[in-house]
């Protein structure tokens, strides 16, 4: 079945119309609400779907797509972790951190563990350098870590109860 | 003796410091009711006389800026935030945002008025969530109170104001890749002229300013323009006021602290930051983000010429005011006032290829000499790391980086090549020991 929002997203579609001169202004924050409603991804059928609202080519659309980070053309984990590994956070300790994620999770960066929760990541500088070592977890920032901490978030993530 | 001021940080810590009413119960708005009430052009003056150095990291005077708005055209005009923080080692504008987002909604009510907007969008990185609440809420918040809207602060004058959100790419922080991001496309930097000041955002005059630059216009407005600058002890080198001062890595107190303009280098890293970790010596200092040339401890000021710096002529470059003009004067750039710390347990090698592998990740591949070079550099340093290397390929390293200087639409590539080769010259002989014995004379982590 082809793409299409919910009438809460279609609200939001709408709302985020509103606030620029025209229709391509919309592509970014339009593509984050497709993907969030598309299971974490973006796929043919979601750029078929901006292109048409947005009355955009489709190659515009996964030009777009391809450009930023934080658009998957793959699918992707219920959850995403991401270690910073730039420099303020590997002079403290960033390297120990990314370790004891894939050693915790049995996986490598870019990779999603076998049941699908998790995808594990590594960040360039998310503007938490006087906070180093950090992680992110979905749209939480933990900050100060150490390993053992990591492993405590990682617990709490693979206890909560989310399918 | 580093003396902090709390103009921009004041509420810092406090409960609900976010909250509106917080803000107000302390004078919050006043500048935007001040500001309203005077002249377009009386308001740009205030902030001329501040002499605010843009805070995002080219330094350029915000004022100045402002005056290359044209007066009165056919088109709309559009202030635009740079909020898209991720310079590494930077992490100061996210403080404003998450917690006094009031101050800079305030800036930007002033800002817009200035320069006959109407509309203004904060492009923040997509991954600084609470930020991006913050200020969704400080607008609602304002808006009802009917600071913003059809008539601001209950003036004749509609100001509208809209989060926009990026995608994860550090190039958009850049302030003509910022207009291309904002406008739905790929976020690649734009010829200039036309500057944005002609042709922005959607065709428009537009201006881009940093987060803590506008919040520094609030705080210019309130107090007057001249009495900001007069607070800073750069003064004379017209750089005026208050601004936050990061400093991270090897330190024992990392964290962002408020002072006026003026600092050195010395009272942040072993006042401010409390000194080494470990009370090890210090291997050097990277100014102000990533693309700011490190400096050494044992650098000094050697700016003969020039008697704005015959105070310093001949002292250490950690006893010179961190300023725009003063760190261009000794060969690094002040950037975002963000010092990354590095004692003697880092090894510089691998400090260099960590900063290259940022480099190479954010490369926007719009011009070769920077895609390419970036990506030459992190390979050639990945070889030097792992002992593989020749010494003709350090020379390559070299040459590589002065082939991206000067050769690309934006600055990004210099901002590249500029650490790289200064890494090169202050610590050749960590990189020749890295090929001729393996590294085995050097640390070889980063951790202490």
């Amino acid at each position: 079945m082809a793409f299409s929002l919910d009438t809460e997203q279609e609200r939001q579609f709408s709302e985020i119309l509103s606030r620029y001169p025209n229709k391509q202004a919309a592509c970014i924050p339009v593509l984050h609400l497709c993907q969030a409603a598309n299971k974490k991804s973006i796929d043919d059928d979601v750029i078929r779907f901006v292109a048409s609202r947005l009355e955009l080519s489709s190659a515009h659309v996964l030009g777009v797509v391809t450009f930023y980070s934080q658009f998957n053309t793959v699918a992707t984990g219920r959850h995403e972790i991401w270690v910073c590994r730039t420099l303020s956070c590997a002079l403290r300790g960033a390297d120990a951190l990314l370790a004891t994620c894939e050693k915790k999770l049995g996986i490598h960066v870019g990779e999603t563990s076998s049941d699908g929760k998790v995808t594990l990541r590594t960040a360039e500088c998310l503007a938490s350098c006087g906070t180093a070592p950090m992680i992110q977890v979905d749209q939480q920032y933990y900050e100060n870590l150490l390993p053992a901490d990591v492993e405590r978030i990682i617990d709490e993530l693979r206890n909560r109860d989310d399918g | 003796m580093a003396r902090l001021t709390n103009y921009i940080t004041k509420n810092y810590g406090k409960e609900r410091s976010f909250d509106l009413d917080v803000y107000e119960s302390d004078g919050g708005y006043g500048a935007a009711r001040k500001a309203l009430a005077m002249s377009r052009e009386a308001v740009i003056g205030e902030v001329k006389a501040a002499h605010i150095r843009g805070r995002g990291g080219a330094g350029f005077d915000c004022g100045m800026k402002w005056s290359f708005m044209p007066k009165e055209s056919a088109k709309p005009h559009y202030l635009v935030v740079n909020a898209d923080e991720g310079e590494p080692g930077t992490f100061k504008d996210r403080t404003i945002m998450e917690q006094n987002p009031h101050l800079l909604i305030e800036g930007c009510i002033i800002g817009a008025y200035a320069i006959g907007a109407r509309d203004v969008y904060i492009y923040v990185r997509h991954e600084l969530h609470l930020a991006k609440a913050r200020l969704w809420a400080a607008i609602e918040q304002a808006t009802k109170r009917g600071y913003l809207g059809e008539r601001a602060m209950g003036h004749p004058y509609p100001i509208r104001v809209y989060v926009h959100t990026g995608a994860g790419a550090y190039i958009c922080g850049e302030e003509t890749a910022l207009l291309e991001s904002l406008e739905g496309k790929r976020g690649e930097p734009r010829l200039k002229p036309p500057f944005p000041a002609q042709a922005g955002a959607f065709g428009c005059p537009t201006s881009v300013n940093n987060v803590e630059t506008i919040s520094a216009v609030a705080l210019a407005i309130e107090m007057g323009g001249d009495a900001f600058s007069q607070l800073s002890s750069l003064h004379g080198f017209n750089d005026g006021g208050v601004r936050l001062f990061g400093v991270s890595g090897h330190v024992k107190r990392p964290g962002v602290y408020e002072a006026a303009v003026g600092l050195t280098l010395r009272e942040l890293i072993y006042e401010l930051g409390g000194g080494i970790l470990g009370d090890r010596a210090l291997l050097g200092v990277i100014p102000g983000g990533s693309s700011c040339p490190i400096l050494l401890p044992n650098e000094t000021v050697d700016v003969p010429n020039d008697p704005r710096f015959a105070a310093w002529q001949g002292k250490n470059v950690l006893d010179l005011p961190m300023g725009v003009d003063t760190f261009r004067g000794v060969g690094t750039m002040l950037g975002t006032c963000c010092a990354i710390v590095l004692s003697d347990a880092a090894d510089p090698v691998v400090a260099c290829r960590n900063l290259m592998q940022f480099y190479k990740h954010e490369s926007c591949g719009q011009c070769t000499p920077c895609r390419e070079g970036c990506g030459w550099l992190d390979r050639i340093l990945d070889k030097i790391v792992n002992g593989k290397a020749s010494m003709a390929e350090l020379n390559l390293v070299s040459e590589v980086a002065s082939n991206i200087s000067g050769n690309t639409i934006c600055a990004f590539g210099d901002g590249a090549a500029g650490p790289m080769l200064a890494f090169v010259q202050k610590f050749r002989k960590s990189f020749e020991d890295y090929i001729l014995t393996g590294g085995q004379n050097q640390t070889r982590r980063l951790v202490p």
